[in-house]
């Protein structure tokens, strides 16, 4: 391939010169291209000039008319096409974001519980995912659509525990009241967490330069957990639950999700998660076993060889298929659409509709995508650099 | 480790010194009670953990077969018989199933498809077998198969009566679509992923703003622009099928995701190889097709094959878009107020279909893993 630079012209004609004929297929691949492009954009001006369907980006800021079932942000059919597709936006982040952290619970523990010596647990594990990720996701998605409406009446709503309602109409469940304090406290987790990785590297740096080891577990999860329950202590510690009621047909209060929601959660989570089992299942069999034993012969303890052995190999192969497990999570819970959740694609398929400008919508939706993409792929590449083999 | 008093006594019964009758063999020689022991309760944990999977169990597994089996109703004469029934609803799959695997079909054509759904498999058995793993047989293998079940499903000869693609529907649609995504996007995954492997900076940019821009976004939104931007994108008076449209978006689709895994394994032949070949006098595409690509392909047959079953399952994506595939068939038939409560039933029925061709393509898989294998040459 790259020794084509010393090639000489065979047959001294320049039409046999790789040089040339590369610069020729470049050019022609570039004009075709072009053409391409130009034809497709004058048809489509063409065709949207004979239909009478108006271009640009002005209907983003003329109202929109439809309601929109859940929204994060304050939201009603007076607020402009813009607006409804920031909510939808921020419906997509919030199910996606969910979806990412239940999928990585679940696909973990099914990924350990596979390779368990424990019969019942791995072959329980190995149903889950086989049934898991062998079924589209489209039809994860619809079958727990359709299995939360056979769910009972709030009236007659099942209780997973105190305060708690699973019913046809979703879930609820008690949520605390917002206070003032609480921006502090996320403000004194963030501090918890910096103060994790500032343990940790004193740790290391005593480590090597005494030899003497200091055990992090427990001392991190005091700064972790201390730093936050300090601010809101000093707060004087606000908490009131907003437990749900029912009221005439409905629950009030608390924490509400709508069953489109948990359908969509529910149906994208277990499908990305029997993949992610997988892929944890892989990651763990492919620290070979003499690593283990190595470990053990030289006399470091079980927890020891879990954590500095076998996790820091194993996490080599599992982050980056998961990074795209990650993504396909994020684009899977586009399937919104099906069941009515009122995602980004959702949305825009109703401005779609309604504004007639497909080209305009469609490009909103393909372009935040793509940026979300590109920034789940940005996170999970700088943590892959963490876990990578550190050459030295 | 065994020492010399325990290989005696192994060899001689034990006799219990009060009866002098043999002792029952200790449990290790039960082979049950030994698997017992060693998988479920080989320690204090891993017995716990067995009795809290026993106890999940024994809460959901009888349940479900009483609803899924004994309770349940296979056959009825009407949706009163499965009201009146507690369990699962079956009758409603053998009501339904016409409509639910062949769509909005015409009801008497539906033995046309049937003939088709069989030529198809039967052709896809055929291409499994490592025996007629030869281009000889089959490209026109396929030719005649892919000729033969869509002239079937179209009509409009020999007295069969024609049927436009937007009746088409069902299990046949779901193959069609298929084989459409596997047969238009796997050349072109070759040919983006050699692109994005190229000399030629244009060619390669070209390659990796197609692919990656395409890899970021989800496939609805490709099924969007094949729906509702493609008609505007050509002139005036030219059209094309919705059906065509859709196949080539998915195999668009399909075909960036698969040149990321043919690219992984392009870049696993050794320079040797390209050199060995340039050294023999091969051209381009001689050492592409002859040398580089067949081992290539043969490194990353599991992600391919991924990848193809990843296919499989977005042709039910169609639901969206409103092509009557075999879940929106069904989706729609469900929609009858009489069968209604009984989606669930329904939908496990075509999740079971589903299942089984992708669990059977991907140990399908595992074999053809196994038997290339065994002649490991690289």
């Amino acid at each position: 391939m790259s020794a084509s630079d010393n090639k000489q012209p065979t047959q001294g004609s320049f039409i046999y010169d790789q040089w040339f004929r590369s610069i020729v297929y470049q050019v022609l691949l570039a004009v075709g291209l072009g053409y391409v492009g130009w034809a497709l954009f004058s048809n489509v001006i063409e065709n949207l000039d004979r239909q009478g369907i108006a271009t640009g980006w002005d209907f983003l800021w003329t109202a929109s008319g439809f309601d929109i079932g859940e929204s994060v942000i304050e939201y009603d059919a007076g607020d402009s096409y813009g607006r409804a597709l920031l909510v939808g936006f921020l419906n997509t982040l919030r199910v996606a974001f969910l979806g990412i952290i239940f999928a990585t619970i679940l696909g973990v523990f099914m990924g350990i519980a596979r390779v368990s010596k424990n019969w019942l647990l791995s072959t329980i594990s190995s149903w889950f995912v086989e049934i898991g990720r062998n079924v589209p996701v489209v039809l994860h998605v619809i079958f727990w659509g359709t299995i939360i409406l056979l769910l009972p009446q709030p009236r007659d709503a099942m209780i997973p525990f105190e305060g708690a309602f699973i019913m046809n109409r979703g879930i609820v469940m008690p949520f605390p009241v917002y206070n003032d304090a609480y921006p502090w406290v996320g403000l004194g987790l963030i501090a918890g967490i910096v103060g994790v990785v500032l343990l940790n590297r004193w740790a290391q740096r005593k480590r090597e330069r005494t030899g003497q080891y200091v055990g992090t577990l427990w001392s991190g999860l005091a700064v972790l957990i201390g730093c936050p329950l300090v601010v809101w202590l000093a707060f004087g510690a606000p908490l009131i639950w907003d437990v749900p009621s029912l009221q005439g047909f409905n629950f009030k209060g608390g924490l509400q999700l709508s069953p489109e929601f948990v359908a969509l959660f529910v149906g994208i989570t277990v499908y990305t998660a029997s993949f992610i089992a997988e892929i944890v299942r892989s990651g763990i069999q492919s620290v070979p076993g003499g690593q283990i034993e190595a470990a053990g012969a030289v006399g470091l303890r079980q927890g020891f060889i879990m954590r500095y052995v076998v996790i820091p190999q194993a996490l080599r192969v599992i982050v980056p298929p998961t990074a795209s497990q990650y993504l396909s999570l994020t684009k899977n819970s586009s399937l919104g659409v099906l069941i009515g959740y009122p995602d980004l694609v959702n949305i825009g398929n109703t401005t779609l509709n309604q504004t007639g400008q497909a080209v305009e919508a469609i490009t909103i939706m393909m372009l935040v995508y793509l940026a979300i993409s590109i920034v789940i792929s940005l996170f999970m590449n700088f943590y892959n650099r963490v876990v990578a083999i550190k050459e030295r | 480790m065994p020492n010399d008093s325990n290989i005696a006594s192994s060899n001689v019964p034990p006799v219990s010194p009060k009866s002098g009758r043999t002792a029952p063999p200790p449990t290790e020689r039960i082979p049950v009670l030994r698997w017992m022991r060693e998988n479920l309760v080989s320690s204090p944990l891993n017995t716990v953990v067995t009795i809290i999977c026993a106890v999940g169990l024994i809460f959901t597994v009888p349940d479900f077969i009483n609803w899924s089996i004994i309770e349940a109703v296979f056959s009825a004469s009407s949706h009163e018989d499965c009201r009146a029934a507690s369990g699962a609803c079956w009758a409603v799959v053998a009501d339904k199933h016409r409509p639910m695997f062949f769509g909005v079909y015409p009801y008497d054509q539906h033995w046309r498809l049937i003939i088709a759904l069989i030529i198809y498999i039967g052709a896809v058995g055929l291409t499994m077998l490592p025996k007629c793993w030869a281009y000889k047989f089959l490209i026109p293998l396929w030719i005649f198969t892919l000729f033969s079940t869509l002239s079937l499903m179209w009509g409009g000869f020999m007295g069969l009566e024609e049927v436009d693609t937007s009746q088409w529907g069902g299990l046949p649609l779901t193959m069609v679509l298929f084989s459409g995504t596997i047969v238009v996007g796997f050349p072109l995954a070759i040919l983006l992923a050699l692109g994005r492997r190229s000399n030629m900076p244009a060619v390669k940019a070209v390659c990796v703003i197609f692919i990656e821009s395409l890899r970021g976004v989800p496939l609805i939104t490709i099924l969007f622009v094949a729906v509702n931007v493609f008609p505007l994108f050509l002139p005036q008076g030219l059209e094309f099928d919705k059906l065509l449209r859709v196949m080539a978006g998915m195999a668009i689709f399909f075909a960036c995701y698969q040149a990321e895994v043919i690219r992984g394994g392009l870049q696993a032949i050794s320079r040797g190889q390209y050199e060995a070949a340039e050294a023999l006098g091969l051209g381009y595409w001689q050492t592409m097709t002859r040398i580089i690509l067949p081992q290539a392909l043969r490194i990353c047959l599991p992600g391919i094959v991924n990848h193809v079953i990843a296919a499989f399952k977005n042709t039910s994506l169609v639901l969206i878009i409103g092509l009557f595939d075999m879940l929106t068939a069904t989706t729609s038939v469900m929609q009858d107020p009489e069968w209604r409560r009984f989606t669930v039933e329904a939908y496990l029925a075509v999740g079971f279909v589903y299942f089984c061709f992708c669990y059977a393509l991907s140990k399908y898989s595992q074999q053809v893993e196994r038997w290339l294998g065994e002649g490991k040459r690289f």
